[in-house]
């Protein structure tokens, strides 16, 4: 069974079926991950109104795309709900992290737990109990309400990313800063900010992903007039199929391959320093 | 900021309350508030009086609807194994074959989990859709006369999970296998063991906290899934996900829904305890 005996080769003679075996399963599951999507994209660009019959190149859709108010406004909610949740969240959650990885404390676990809980809790549990609660107090459902809920699930999120940063920095130069003189703010903003930012980025990107995409929570807490992109989609999907939806998942995935390409670059960069 | 701080300061409650308030007010007391709802009792108009009233988890128990509680976990489990089955192969081929493609196997993997999950059961609308690519492949192929019916069935249900999912499978399975030392496994085939027996015993043990982690990962959405049985099960594949949004939105019997609502976190929030309990919350940390 073995060839060669050689240390540096045995492992590679034995191991040269199952590397094929391997590449190949690799490849099919890739098929299967693309697969999908590109059949979406391709009648996207449909002459007619079938997603599933080619009849000819057009790109008429992108143009009633363009063309349809609704599923602007839809993004245009989408972007001040991310951009607000964000920047709530984030700021809330290097708080947080700061408090939980500076100080030890009574209830340190119950928060420690509070936190965990809130990013494995089903999505659909904290829909509906948020979505009680505001009927509850009486408080509207709309934009407002849509923003509560996704800073509510991005604290953790944002919190989690930015201890793991925090638990690998060294104190010291935060004690040197301040037998320095500096004050606790002046510290914060002056040598912890700046050694953690890439931590801090990473939390509000992550945030802005999951506030962007978040379906299930926004779909109970939303108010009628309230739409925002995936509930926007949703719709769309559920009021008939048509190659708009795939013009417009097809920008979507495009912008998403963009910003991730882009991202990469980013923290690649920064881990190269 | 620099001394340890030990016990409640000022600091430490400015740092701690917006969270604190936010957490306590939007997250816990919703949870607290359904809680109580699910021992109430609903009228026959949509209103809901307190009380302790236990006949809302003895009807969980109902013969009808058991059958989709148990629906619901057989399919999450089923995902959860077919994403396992999946993910493993793919994780272990970009950690430890991936050579200089690393990076870019590995963003090929993160485009379609960035990528709204409604877009993605959306394409498994159209191909498994009446007259969509899967159903005339199988009529090229011979393989049926006319259009049979491939969405509205749990397994197009199952086949948008897997879909879905995979990626959230893969990206843990890989943190724990590209830290994995691959002389550990030189030193099993040096000792003389095959390679299965090498992977059986030494890899896949040692890969155990990106298996957990994954499969968190993937039983905990799927179990409360309702956009995908929503989109991809109709009327026929309807999972705990469905009828809690039902029970609030068009039966609006808050009584009930708060209950199946409590029930399904208990059950995932016990699981996962349990699993952490068994395998230690050290080794899950860096996942």
């Amino acid at each position: 069974m073995r060839g060669r005996n050689s240390p540096g080769f045995v492992h590679k003679g034995v191991s040269r079926l199952p590397d094929r075996a391997l590449l190949l399963m690799a490849a099919l599951i890739y098929i299967f991950l693309y697969a999908p999507i590109l059949v979406l994209m391709v009648f996207s660009f449909n002459e007619a109104r079938s997603t599933q019959v080619w009849e000819g190149f057009s790109t008429r859709w992108y143009v009633a795309l363009w063309n349809d108010q609704s599923v602007l406004d839809a993004f245009y909610n989408s972007l001040i709900v991310g951009g607000t949740s964000t920047i709530v969240a984030t700021a809330i959650g290097t708080l947080t992290a700061l408090a939980l990885t500076r100080y030890r404390f009574r209830g340190k676990s119950f928060a420690d737990s509070t936190i965990y809980a809130a990013t494995v809790m089903p999505e659909i549990v904290v829909g509906v109990s948020l979505l009680a609660f505001f009927v509850a107090v009486g408080f509207g459902l709309g934009l407002t309400t849509i923003i509560i809920a996704h800073v509510a699930f991005n604290i953790s999120f944002v919190t989690i990313v930015v201890r793991a940063r925090l638990s690998g920095m060294d104190e010291s130069i935060e004690e040197a800063a301040q037998d320095l003189g500096a004050n606790p703010v002046t510290t914060f903003l002056r040598v912890t900010l700046p050694l953690i930012l890439p931590g801090v980025m990473a939390g509000a990107l992550l945030a802005f992903t999951l506030s962007f995409d978040d379906f299930v929570i926004t779909f109970f807490v939303a108010g009628v007039g309230s739409s925002t992109l995936p509930l926007k989609i949703y719709s769309m999907i559920k009021f008939g199929v048509s190659p708009v939806i795939n013009a417009l998942s097809t920008v979507i995935l495009v912008a998403t391959m963009i910003l991730i390409l882009g991202g990469s670059r980013f923290f690649m960069g920064k881990e190269d320093r | 900021m620099g001394e340890k701080g030990k016990g409640w300061s000022l600091g430490l409650a400015a740092l701690l309350g917006p969270a604190a308030f936010w957490l306590g007010v939007f997250f816990l007391l919703p949870l607290l508030l359904i809680l109580a709802y699910s021992f109430g009792t609903s009228g026959i108009y949509g209103g809901l009086t307190l009380g302790f009233n236990p006949s809302n988890y003895l009807k969980v128990f109902d013969p009808l609807y058991l059958e989709i509680t148990v629906r619901t976990l057989v399919i999450a489990f089923i995902n959860t194994l077919l994403c396992l089955a999946l993910g493993y192969p793919l994780a272990y081929f970009i950690a430890l074959r991936g050579g200089r493609w690393k990076t870019a196997l590995l963003i090929l993997v993160m485009v379609p989990f960035w990528t709204s999950l409604l877009i993605r059961a959306y394409a498994w609308v159209v191909i498994l859709g009446g007259n969509g690519i899967a159903n005339r492949t199988l009529q090229f192929l011979g393989i049926t006369d006319g259009p049979i019916s491939l969405i509205f069935t749990p397994q197009a249900v199952l086949m948008g999970m897997v879909y879905s999912y995979l990626p959230f499978m893969i990206l843990p399975l890989y943190a724990t296998l590209e830290r994995f030392d691959t002389s550990l496994k030189e030193a099993a085939h040096d000792l003389g063991a095959g390679r299965w027996h090498a992977f059986w015993r030494v890899t896949f043990p040692l890969s155990m906290p990106g298996v957990i982690a994954g499969s968190i990962l993937v039983f905990i959405p799927s179990a409360g899934e309702f956009v995908i049985p929503n989109l991809l099960g109709g009327s026929q594949t309807v999972l705990l996900g469905n009828l809690i949004q039902q029970q609030f939105l068009n039966a609006r019997d808050w009584a009930f829904g708060s209950a199946l609502a409590v029930m399904l976190a208990v059950l995932l929030l016990g699981a996962i305890m349990f699993y952490v309990r068994r395998i230690g919350t050290e080794k899950l940390g860096g996942v």
